[in-house]
């Protein structure tokens, strides 16, 4: 039997202290990526790329413009099909699921963008994201409680709302489907720095009711303050992958332009040769 | 008298339009697919009425409730077999497809039940009678029931989409149908809906059309298909209301136009399309032209 459980200390205590906590290197991870390779027509937007993300952690890929952290983003979502290599959601592989299935199994995405439903309102977007939920924590009121402003506000269209306001329910709308996973692709896209710190800000009190996030950014400092891993991507292969605290901010600099030094920056195992 | 009767048979005719071009309208809104094959599968529709009545001598009424869920079914069916891969593909494909199934459907029914028209005998009082207004105005109950309908058809459609479940998510996908995955909506399950939705109006039209005039196999392009882009053209796509106010405007013009001169009823109603292709080409109703 190969039960999760029985490395109790694993994960869910430790790891979800925000900012560098202890990282659970054995047990089952969440969210596991095996050599994924995939393609744009005949670009290679992505080489030989693996990671684990294990439950609890707020794990960040970052990287430059065209690195390929959203396609990764994108594949495990199942939007993009990879060439070779799997992805696996809790012990399973789920290489050949749709995105809907994945959805429905516990992986949730915030889309690069927001990408609202803009002929719906508020409410109707939440509803939409409820509609094929599990059982959990999050629902429609919650949402509300956590975010007044958006219960007074649900009847607008998501067109009257700040970019702030559409990245906010963006989340929500994820958050209501009770993932399990939730990956949020460049959340601070195109927003005011004080929007983002605020948006950052209620990680905590997302990670508390027990997802796990895997998250894009540009913004690396940003990524370095509230990951408990992150993992450098320059066009399309691992440049680095560590906990923040032990790396240098010379040694990201390095990863993310891909200077000299990234080669002694502790490329972690597997698939990973810069 | 004649200008005002004119009017008044135009309104009503505009329901019945409205009626063609409201699945055509859902179709192109939800998946972008022109459905070339819409006023064939209208036709289809009234000739199983025909059958259904000739062979079992069900009342009309009856044939509805049974042709009006087949044809819904078939509509899911259809897309999410032939239409969807063809959408797979690219959109331009749905043409050649949907264009396709128009011509094997016309030729089946060319084959099966010769060129000549038939039409759906009703037999009752209601649906042939008329009543008069004023001394000169006859107005026919067919027509205003088939208006009744359209517009609770309209009305029915309307609260589907914008209170229900599945027409929430309709709405969704066609906004955006990734971002619909992503919360968990198969897409090629709510575009049948969709489909189911279009094909059961369809379905409507094509048996009132067969009580009003007469089908024959080649109706579906001539006529039906025809009008309803009229009418979507006109009255701006996307929205429902917008539909039915094309065909009105449609109806109008033509009677109008008959009124004129008789043979010049349906030149009239392409006139006028024409005008608003020139003139307001996004449709006397269009919501992005609002946004």
């Amino acid at each position: 039997m190969t039960g999760p459980a029985a490395k109790g200390e694993n994960g869910e205590g430790k790891g979800r202290r925000v900012g560098g906590g202890e990282r659970p290197e054995s047990g089952t991870p969440l969210l596991e990526v095996r050599d994924l390779v995939v393609h744009h027509g005949q670009l290679r937007a992505l080489n030989a790329i693996s990671l684990r993300v294990f439950p609890g952690e707020v794990y960040a890929i970052i990287g430059a413009n065209g690195a390929g952290k959203s396609t990764l983003l994108r594949t495990i979502a199942g939007l993009h099909h990879p060439t070779t290599g799997s992805v696996l959601f809790d012990g399973q592989d789920v290489t050949r699921l749709r995105p809907e299935r994945r959805a429905t199994r516990g992986i949730a995405m915030v889309p690069e963008g927001r990408r609202l439903f803009g002929s719906l309102t508020v409410e109707e977007n939440l509803q939409v994201g409820a509609t094929y939920a599990r059982p959990g924590p999050w629902t429609i009121e919650r949402v509300y409680e956590m975010f007044g402003w958006m219960r007074e506000r649900r009847k607008q269209l998501t067109a009257q709302l700040s970019g702030g306001e559409q990245q906010t329910l963006a989340i929500g709308r994820a958050l209501v489907a009770n993932p399990r996973a939730l990956l949020l692709d460049e959340l601070s896209l195109g927003l005011a720095p004080v929007v983002v710190q605020r948006i950052y800000g209620m990680l905590p009190q997302i990670l508390a009711t027990g997802l796990t996030v895997l998250l894009v950014e540009q913004d690396v400092s940003q990524a370095l303050r509230v990951a408990s891993h992150i993992h450098c991507l320059l066009e399309g292969r691992t440049t680095l992958e560590s906990r923040p605290v032990d790396v240098t901010a010379d040694q990201v600099e390095a990863a993310y332009f891909g200077l000299a030094p990234a080669a002694s920056a502790r490329p972690s195992g597997e698939g990973s040769e810069p | 008298m004649g200008w005002v009767n004119a009017i008044i048979q135009g309104v009503l005719t505009g329901g019945l339009y409205a009626l063609f071009a409201c699945g055509l309208s859902l179709m192109f809104g939800v998946m972008k697919v022109v459905n070339l094959a819409h006023g064939d599968l209208a036709v289809v529709a009234g000739y199983v009425a025909i059958g259904i009545i000739t062979v079992t001598h069900v009342p009309v009424l009856w044939s509805f409730l049974i042709v009006v869920p087949v044809m819904a079914l078939l509509g899911y069916v259809l897309q999410r077999t032939v239409i969807q891969s063809a959408l797979d593909r690219s959109v331009l494909i749905t043409l050649l497809v949907t264009f396709g199934l128009s011509v094997v459907i016309e030729n089946g029914l060319l084959q099966f039940f010769t060129a000549n028209s038939r039409a759906i005998g009703t037999g009752l009082a209601l649906v042939s009678g008329s009543f008069t207004l004023g001394s000169q105005i006859q107005i026919g109950y067919l027509l205003v029931v088939v208006f009744a309908v359209a517009v609770v058809v309209l009305l029915g459609l309307q609260y589907f989409l914008s209170a229900s479940k599945y027409g929430r998510l309709i709405r969704a996908v066609a906004d955006d149908q990734e971002a619909a995955q992503l919360a968990g909506a198969d897409y090629r399950h709510v575009f049948g809906i969709a489909a189911a939705l279009a094909f059961g109006t369809v379905a409507l039209a094509g048996i009132a059309y067969g009580m009003y005039s007469q089908l024959s196999p080649t109706t579906g392009t001539d006529t039906i298909l025809l009008f309803a882009f009229a009418a979507v053209v006109i009255g701006g796509l996307g929205s429902l209301w917008g539909t039915l106010l094309g065909g009105v405007v449609l109806g109008v013009a033509q009677q109008i136009g008959a009124q004129i001169n008789i043979s010049d009823e349906v030149l009239a109603g392409y006139i006028l399309f024409l005008g608003v292709l020139v003139l307001r080409p996004q449709g006397l109703t269009s919501r992005r032209a609002q946004s």
